[in-house]
């Protein structure tokens, strides 16, 4: 009965069996970076990773938007996520920009006109919460990426270093709207490593997807996960866990000061790297962005009080089961809530999940929004939100459509930074959109193209230009 | 004070004997399922029995009068697929009742409802959504028990029992959970056993007296297996990989099995031999990521090309949602994904009704609004499979119970002041 019942792939759940660490030193330098250098010897000056470099990128995104078109869809239903929906609206995208929105938009002499009759079109879909590379599938323990359970704190890992391109997840998000994610590093620890933003699209390499100038997000837990993970060596509890962190960013101060000292001086030997410490470090000085899987309201609170102990700021907790208890909290310290529509049950501090949780934080005024930790939620974000919306609705609490178009696109490119390039259609923004066969909160609504950029990566009347994984070549049938 | 009222008038639905009454549900359009839709249709109940349907019914004077113009109205929803009462929260051990420890993985004899917990909080917020009935089954294992069908009623245990057991589980897509290490030496162990039980059957003095060779399962298992090789039981055997359901049907023409296959990730590849068989086919509509070796062609259309051969599909979770649990109250939303992927709507809601209650034994009570059926029936605002509809009213066996379920009671706490 494995495959009926299987648990939810709560990725963050998943532990990984058999963990094979692989010394930093051995991991790809293939990076990218147009900097072929000679073997190093002591006449060679060090590179950019030799001394701790604030917002250093020693994996910078190669990424280039895909040949694109002027394309002009017209007739159809928008919702921006940026004001009421339009009706007959247009979008024109041109040079991967939308140049264009409205009522009454004419279509340049070289644009492709798609007529959006009965259509609908929304912002491409912001994914805050994935392990699609991390965990990719097939789930065998030889690709099982996401949690370097070997610490309670592993700020020094980085889930781009875990992410397989070639993870047949990638495509079947895209296909369900999904033009933007951030993919995590799982849930086992107190502090999990260094999250990376990426488009949806085919690359060779995780720098080939990677987000050009998005921030990094830093991982973090509550609750049972850590100390059912480290049980034996602890933390064992949430008491432990508390300690665990406040630990943590004691010595994070402590690195930061000394590196702000030294980099104002450049007085003696630059202090010693550490990887994890540089991480923290960051969110000390506000260039990476916390995201935190917290269940229990109360122990949001206790978390809230951590961030401001040591100055950091929380930008989203993640799962938020209990974001209805305490969303005047949330609101009042401007921290997003991501959420699932209806996930619960599967553990004691998921036990008080209501349907009507993104709908009450929302009505409180916290900023609220859908994440999918599944690559299997991820194609179908625009139903979790229906699902919420209308679970808002029969509370008594009327959230209206144009509310909840910001749950799937402007509320999570909030929470990764990323609010002025993407999450809404408005003129200047990146043309990330997805045109949908009708209401995206409709059940039988699919989406039909997806343009990233302004390059149309998805449409599902054309095969010819499917995105097939190289994993699926011969293995996976093509009418599939 | 207003929350003091609507307590009050809960409890007061949740106790009046309303299924002793005659209740007259009018002007909806009604899918009796078993036949076309009726425009305008009434369906009457009376003690908690279905008495007619249809677009001319007389209404007795003082029946209970629900008027659902405008509304659609359906047998309760089946969820065929489930482990309500038998698993409260994942991971808290004490409230998980649904594998057996068996016996070298066989738990034939597993009675998987004799740990069923009526209490369970997620019966009720299953049924406000439609759901009246779902089968509970065994899981692990390479036999892993009896399954069983229950009523989301409430009531003692073998007050909310339907009917059990309905099925014999077992599963031959995971050989390490069945005790070997290969799918050969699996399929090896699957027959040694049935061939024991034909053994056994002939040979059932000679056993007592100790006087046989060594089975492969102990006496309760192959008791239990007996209905199974004489055909009367079903058999749902959990299998993906196009071949390994291919065994299946194998062993069931060699063991004359009454065979069902759950899973079924790539049961369209064997759509036809599966028609040709009369093997039903339990799967979803709402997974196409090849997640395992067993399951890289697994896709969202397999339900509507299964049923287009002339495969009878039953709907169930396989996105990883739970619909096996907490959110067995989705099946709707399951048959709406197939729905988007090619199925035929009449199907789909056959597929979540009737068609479950055919495999299971269960079509002369329940699966569709006949006169003499029991009166599960539910009234929706609008397409039972849209995310917009409200439930309205459900009824099991004719009485509605509206009781709140704990998620009610917690929105009720917490939602701000001043929403309805």
């Amino acid at each position: 009965m494995r495959s009926l019942y299987r648990i939810s792939l709560v990725a963050c759940l998943v532990l990984a069996f058999s963990i094979q660490q692989v010394p930093l030193a051995q991991q790809s330098k293939d990076s990218g970076q147009a900097k072929p250098e000679a073997s190093p010897s002591p006449s060679t000056p060090p590179g950019p990773g030799g001394i701790s470099t604030p917002n250093a990128d020693p994996f910078p995104s190669t990424y280039q938007p895909f040949p694109h078109r002027t394309t002009l869809i017209r007739n159809a239903t928008i919702m921006t996520a940026a004001g009421p929906t339009l009706q007959n609206g247009s979008v024109l995208l041109r040079d991967g920009k939308i140049a264009a929105v409205g009522t009454n938009v004419s279509a340049p002499a070289d644009a492709v006109v798609i007529d959006g009759t009965g259509k609908y079109v929304t912002p491409g879909i912001i994914d805050v919460h994935s392990h699609i590379g991390d965990y990719p599938a097939p789930g065998v323990d030889a690709n099982s990426d996401g949690n370097e359970a070997t610490n309670p704190v592993t700020a020094n890992v980085w889930a781009e270093h875990s992410v397989w391109p070639q993870d047949p997840q990638f495509p079947r998000a895209l296909a369900g709207g999904v033009t933007t994610m951030q993919i995590l590093p799982g849930s086992a620890n107190l502090i999990g490593g260094r999250s990376v933003v990426v488009k949806v699209v085919p690359a060779r390499t995780v720098q080939g997807m990677k987000f050009p100038g998005a921030k990094y997000g830093l991982k973090m837990a509550c609750g049972e996960n850590p100390k059912r993970v480290y049980q034996q060596r602890g933390p064992s509890t949430r008491m432990g866990n508390v300690a665990g962190y406040r630990a943590a960013w004691i010595q994070a101060e402590a690195y930061r000061r000394k590196w702000d000292t030294w980099n104002a001086t450049h007085k003696g030997d630059a202090p010693t790297r550490d990887l994890g410490l540089e991480t923290l470090a960051e969110v000390l000085r506000g260039n990476i962005l916390v995201h935190n899987h917290c269940y229990r309201a109360d122990e949001m609170a206790q978390m809230i009080d951590i961030a401001k102990e040591f100055g950091y700021k929380i930008r989203a907790f993640h799962h938020t089961v209990e974001g209805y208890k305490i969303a005047d909290l949330l609101k009042a310290n401007g921290i997003g809530a991501a959420e699932w529509a209806d996930w619960g049950g599967f553990k004691m501090e998921a036990n008080d999940s209501v349907k009507a949780n993104l709908a009450i934080t929302d009505a409180v005024g916290a900023r609220a929004m859908i994440h999918s930790d599944s690559a299997l939620g991820a194609q179908r974000l625009n139903q979790e939100v229906a699902k919420a919306m209308y679970a808002g609705r029969a509370a008594g609490i009327n959230i209206t459509e144009d509310q909840a178009i910001k749950w799937l696109t402007i509320n999570p490119a909030w929470a990764l930074g990323l609010d002025d390039k993407i999450g809404s259609i408005e003129v200047g923004k990146n043309a990330d959109v997805v045109l949908w066969s009708g209401n995206p909160f409709s059940v039988y609504s699919r989406a039909e193209k997806v343009w990233i950029d302004g390059s149309m990566l998805y449409d599902r009347n054309d095969k010819a230009e499917k995105w097939r994984t190289d994993f699926e070549l011969g293995l996976v049938k093509e009418d599939n | 004070m207003r929350k003091i009222l609507l307590a009050i008038l809960l409890l007061s639905l949740a106790y009046l004997p309303v299924w002793s009454q005659t209740i007259a549900i009018t002007g909806g359009k009604v899918y009796p399922v078993s036949g076309p839709p009726i425009a305008n249709g009434t369906v009457l109940i009376r003690d908690g029995v279905i008495v007619a349907v249809g677009a001319s019914v007389n209404i007795p004077a003082g029946a209970q009068r629900i008027d659902a113009t405008g509304k659609i109205v359906t047998p309760g929803l089946i969820n065929a697929i489930t482990n309500i009462g038998l698993v409260e929260i994942g991971q808290v051990r004490d409230t998980n009742d649904a594998a057996a420890k068996g016996s070298n993985n066989i738990a034939a004899a597993f009675k998987v409802w004799e740990g069923l917990n009526p209490a369970s909080s997620v019966f009720a917020p299953t049924r406000s959504e439609g759901v009246t009935t779902v089968i509970i089954a065994p899981r692990g294992g390479l036999v892993s028990g009896q399954a069983a069908a229950i009523d989301l009623g409430s009531g003692l245990r073998s007050e909310v029992i339907r009917r059990s057991p309905v099925a014999m589980i077992a599963q031959i897509d995971d050989a390490q959970s069945a005790g070997t290490n290969s799918r050969g030496e699996l399929m090896g162990k699957l027959r040694a056993l049935f061939d024991d039980v034909k053994f056994y059957m002939a040979h059932r003095l000679d056993y007592d007296r100790a006087a046989t060779k060594t089975l492969s399962a102990p006496a309760a298992d192959l008791e239990a297996l007996i209905p199974v090789i004489q055909g009367r039981m079903p058999i749902m055997i959990d299998a993906d990989r196009v071949d390994e359901i291919d065994a299946a049907l194998q062993l069931a023409r060699d063991y004359s099995l009454k065979l069902m296959i759950s899973g079924g990730a790539e049961s369209w590849l064997a759509a036809d031999r599966l028609a040709a068989a009369h093997v039903p086919v339990l799967t979803g509509a709402m997974n196409n990521i090849p997640d395992s070796f067993a399951r890289l062609n697994q896709r969202q259309e397999t339900a509507a090309m299964l049923r287009r051969a002339g495969v009878q599909v039953v709907l169930v979770g396989n996105g990883d949602g739970d619909e096996s649990r907490f959110n067995a109250r989705n099946i709707k939303y399951e048959a709406g994904n197939a729905v988007a992927y090619g199925m035929n709507y009449d199907d789909a809601l056959r597929a979540i009704t009737l068609a479950p209650a055919e495999l299971f034994g269960l079509s002369d009570r329940i699966g569709s609004l006949q006169a003499g059926r029991d009166a599960n029936v539910v009234v929706w605002s609008g397409d039972p499979f849209e995310f917009s509809t409200r439930v309205e009213h459900v009824f099991i066996r004719g009485r509605e119970n509206n009781e709140p379920s704990r998620q009610d009671l917690l929105i009720e706490r917490y939602k701000p002041k001043g929403s309805r």
